[in-house]
C-alpha cells in the first residue's frame, strides 16, 4: 500500500434509523477491546477501507473476509473498551457495519462510534442473540428482531441524539464559528 | 452545597454550581495529540472548517508511539503533524521528549483545577496533578482543537479510600491492580475515580500517576487525587500558580465509596487477557516468561527504575529472557542515567531504549511471538496488545518485573 499523507474526506453519516433487514449477526463476547477490533500495528493506517481489511485480525480472521455491508455486530458487556483509537469504529465503517448492538459499551468507543457514523445500540438481552442470526432493526419502534424474536433496546442519550440529529459532530461543527461555553 | 472534586472543577471553570449528571460545554485548558491519533484529529479539524486552533499554546503535540519512525507510513504521519504544528504555531515536542502523558504533566501542561483532554485513553493520568483529564477520540479532538471546548457529561465519582502501610516492595501498581480487580473492567464506566485516604497522600507523584493512569482500565472517565503539598511542590517551576484548596467536601455525594487496606496487600499480577484479573503473586509465581518490559506511562518514571534497580541489586538478569527497559521521558531518562541505573541495567543484561511507548504500543518493536509470554509494567494485557494474539501478557509492578527478570519466571519481589 502506498503511504498516504492525508485521509480522504468521507462524509460521516450517522443514520438515526438504519435499515438492516435480515442482516447477518457477527456475535462477540464481553470486554471486546479496541486492540481486538484493530490491532496496534495497523494504526499507521487512517483509511477506513484499508483498516477494514484488518478488522478483528488475530481475534476472528474470517470477519474481514466475509463481512458484508449492512451486517450487524452484536457484543456483550463493555464493548469497545481500551484505547481511544478512532481507528476501531472506522474499521467497522470500512467494513460496511453501520450498527453495533451490545449489552453495554465503553464510554470512548460509544462516543467515537457516533462521531464516525456507527450507531451503538444498547440492548440488555444482547447476550442471547446468536452468531449468524438474521437481524432486523426497528429502531424507531425501540426494538430489534433477531431470528424472529423481539428485543427491547435503549434510546441514545438525549445530548448524543442531538448531535446525531445535527448530522453528526463534524457537520454540526462545520456550521458554527464559535461555541458558547458553559451552556448546558 | 457539598460537591466532589470533579464537580468543583467544572463549577470553578464555569462560575456556577455544576453537579454530576449535567451536560456542559466546558472550556478546555489543554488538548493533547500524538502520532497515532493526531493525524485523524487534524483531518477532522479541517473537515469541521477549522482554520486556526483555539489557542496554539494550549495544544500539546508530541510523537511517542512510533519513534523514531518505524515505517514509511509512520514517518508520513509525523511529517503531516509537523506541518500542522508549523502552520498553527504549535510547539511540537516531536520525538524528543517521551511518552505523552508523562511529558504533559512534567512540562506543567496539566495543573490542579484544570480541564484537559487528550486523544489517548490514558489521559486520565493527569488527575495525579489535580486536573480533570479524560481521553477522547479524534473527531472530538477535532472539535476541541477548533473551539477549545467540548461537551462533557459531568461524571459521578467513586471514592476509593486507601489506608494502611505498604509492605516492602509492594506499592501503587499493586494497589491499582487490586482496585481494578475489585471494581471490574467496566465498574467505573462514565464515572470518575477519586483516590483518597492517608496512604494515597503519602504516595509520591510517580505513585499517584500510576493510580490515575489506570482509571480507564475500569472504564473510568477520569482518575483524580486531591492536590496537596506533594502536588504543589511538584508544580513549582513547572507552572506559576498559587496553591489553592481543592478537595471533595465531607458529605459530597459519591456514586459509591470503597475502602482498601494495603497492610496485608501482596504483590499483584493481572493475568491474560483482561486488566481486572489481578491475583496475589503467590497464585502465579513460577509462571514461565520470555520477555520483561519495565516502562510505559504507567510505570516508566525514575522512581519505578529505582525500584527495579533496588530489587536487582548486584545480580544479573536471566540471559534466557529479553529485558526491555524504557524510561518514560527525557527527564526520567536523565534522572535514571545520572543515578547510574542505566549502566547498571545494561551491565545486568537489559536493553535500555530511548523514551517512547515501546512494546505497549503493540506495533513498533518489542513484540512477542505466538506462544510467548510477556511480563510488563504497562497498563493493558489484552490479547495481541504486545504482538501475537497467541501470546500472553501479564501485568505487574516494577519490583515484580525486576525480580522475575532475574529468575526468568514470575517471582515475588519480597523473596529475591
Amino acid at each position: 500500500m502506498a503511504a498516504k499523507k492525508t485521509v480522504p474526506v468521507r462524509k460521516v453519516v450517522v443514520e438515526t434509523n438504519p435499515v438492516s433487514k435480515n442482516a447477518r449477526v457477527w456475535k462477540f463476547g464481553d470486554d471486546i477491546d479496541t486492540d481486538a477490533i484493530i490491532p496496534g500495528r495497523f494504526l499507521i493506517i487512517n483509511n477506513p477501507d484499508e483498516l477494514a481489511k484488518h478488522a478483528f485480525e488475530g481475534t476472528r480472521d474470517e470477519f474481514a473476509k466475509k463481512v458484508k455491508a449492512g451486517d450487524v455486530i452484536v457484543g456483550g458487556r463493555n464493548f469497545g473498551c481500551g484505547s481511544s483509537r478512532e481507528h476501531a469504529p472506522l474499521a467497522l465503517v470500512g467494513a460496511g457495519v453501520k450498527v453495533v448492538v451490545a449489552r453495554s459499551f465503553a464510554r470512548i468507543f460509544f462516543r467515537n462510534s457516533i462521531n464516525v457514523g456507527v450507531l451503538p445500540i444498547v440492548c440488555p438481552d444482547a447476550d442471547t442473540i446468536a452468531d449468524g442470526a438474521k437481524i432486523t432493526l426497528k429502531i424507531k419502534d425501540g426494538c430489534i428482531e433477531a431470528d424472529g424474536k423481539k428485543y427491547a433496546i435503549e434510546p441514545v442519550p438525549a445530548f448524543m441524539q442531538g448531535i446525531i440529529d445535527a448530522g453528526g459532530l463534524v457537520e454540526y461543527a462545520r456550521n458554527i464559528k464559535e461555541i458558547p461555553v458553559c451552556t448546558r | 452545597m457539598t460537591a466532589t472534586i470533579v464537580e468543583k472543577i467544572f463549577s470553578r471553570k464555569c462560575g456556577s454550581e455544576i453537579r454530576a449528571g449535567e451536560v456542559v460545554m466546558a472550556p478546555l485548558d489543554g488538548a493533547m495529540i500524538h502520532d497515532i491519533t493526531g493525524p485523524l484529529a487534524i483531518q477532522k479539524f479541517y473537515e469541521m472548517g477549522g482554520k486556526k486552533v483555539f489557542d496554539p499554546k494550549r495544544v500539546i503535540m508530541l510523537f511517542d508511539h512510533q519513534i523514531p519512525a518505524d515505517s514509511i507510513e509512520a514517518a508520513n504521519n509525523h511529517v503531516y503533524m509537523r506541518k500542522f504544528a508549523k502552520e498553527q504555531d504549535i510547539h511540537n515536542y516531536d520525538i524528543n521528549e517521551g511518552v505523552c502523558h508523562q511529558v504533559t504533566i512534567e512540562k506543567g501542561r496539566a495543573a490542579p483545577g484544570e480541564i484537559v483532554v487528550g486523544a489517548d485513553s490514558h489521559t486520565c493520568m493527569y488527575g495525579a496533578a489535580g486536573a480533570f483529564a479524560t481521553g477522547i477520540g479524534s473527531t472530538d479532538m477535532g472539535f476541541a482543537l477548533k473551539f477549545g471546548a467540548l461537551y462533557f457529561k459531568v461524571p459521578e465519582t467513586i471514592r476509593a479510600e486507601v489506608s494502611g502501610k505498604f509492605q516492602k516492595r509492594v506499592g501503587a501498581k499493586d494497589l491499582i491492580l487490586a482496585i481494578a480487580a475489585d471494581i471490574g473492567a467496566d465498574g467505573a464506566t462514565y464515572k470518575a475515580i477519586e483516590f483518597a485516604g492517608k496512604t494515597v497522600h503519602k504516595l509520591d507523584m510517580a505513585g499517584r500517576m500510576t493510580l490515575c493512569n489506570m482509571a480507564i482500565e475500569m472504564g473510568g472517565k477520569a482518575g483524580i487525587v486531591a492536590p496537596d503539598k506533594v502536588t504543589w511542590e511538584y508544580m513549582k517551576g513547572r507552572r506559576k500558580m498559587k496553591p489553592f484548596e481543592l478537595d471533595s467536601d465531607t458529605g459530597a455525594k459519591f456514586a459509591e465509596k470503597r475502602t482498601y487496606d494495603v497492610s496485608s496487600l501482596e504483590p499483584q499480577v493481572a493475568v491474560p487477557h483482561n486488566v481486572d484479573t489481578g491475583v496475589p503473586i503467590s497464585k502465579v509465581a513460577g509462571t514461565h516468561i520470555d520477555q520483561v518490559f519495565i516502562g510505559s506511562c504507567t510505570n516508566g518514571r525514575f522512581e519505578d527504575m529505582a525500584e527495579a534497580a533496588e530489587v536487582l541489586g548486584k545480580k544479573k538478569f536471566n540471559p534466557k529472557i529479553r529485558v526491555i527497559i524504557i524510561p518514560a521521558s527525557r527527564d526520567e531518562y536523565l534522572r535514571t542515567l545520572k543515578a547510574g541505573l542505566i549502566e547498571k541495567f545494561v551491565k545486568a543484561g537489559a536493553l535500555v531504549e530511548a523514551p517512547c511507548c515501546g512494546p505497549c504500543m503493540g506495533g513498533a518493536f518489542g513484540l512477542i511471538a505466538p506462544g510467548e509470554v510477556s511480563l510488563s509494567t504497562s497498563n493493558r494485557n489484552f490479547k495481541g496488545r504486545q504482538g501475537s494474539t497467541d501470546g500472553k501478557v501479564y501485568l505487574c509492578s516494577p519490583a515484580t518485573a525486576a525480580a522475575s527478570a532475574i529468575t526468568g519466571e514470575i517471582t515475588d519481589p519480597r523473596e529475591v
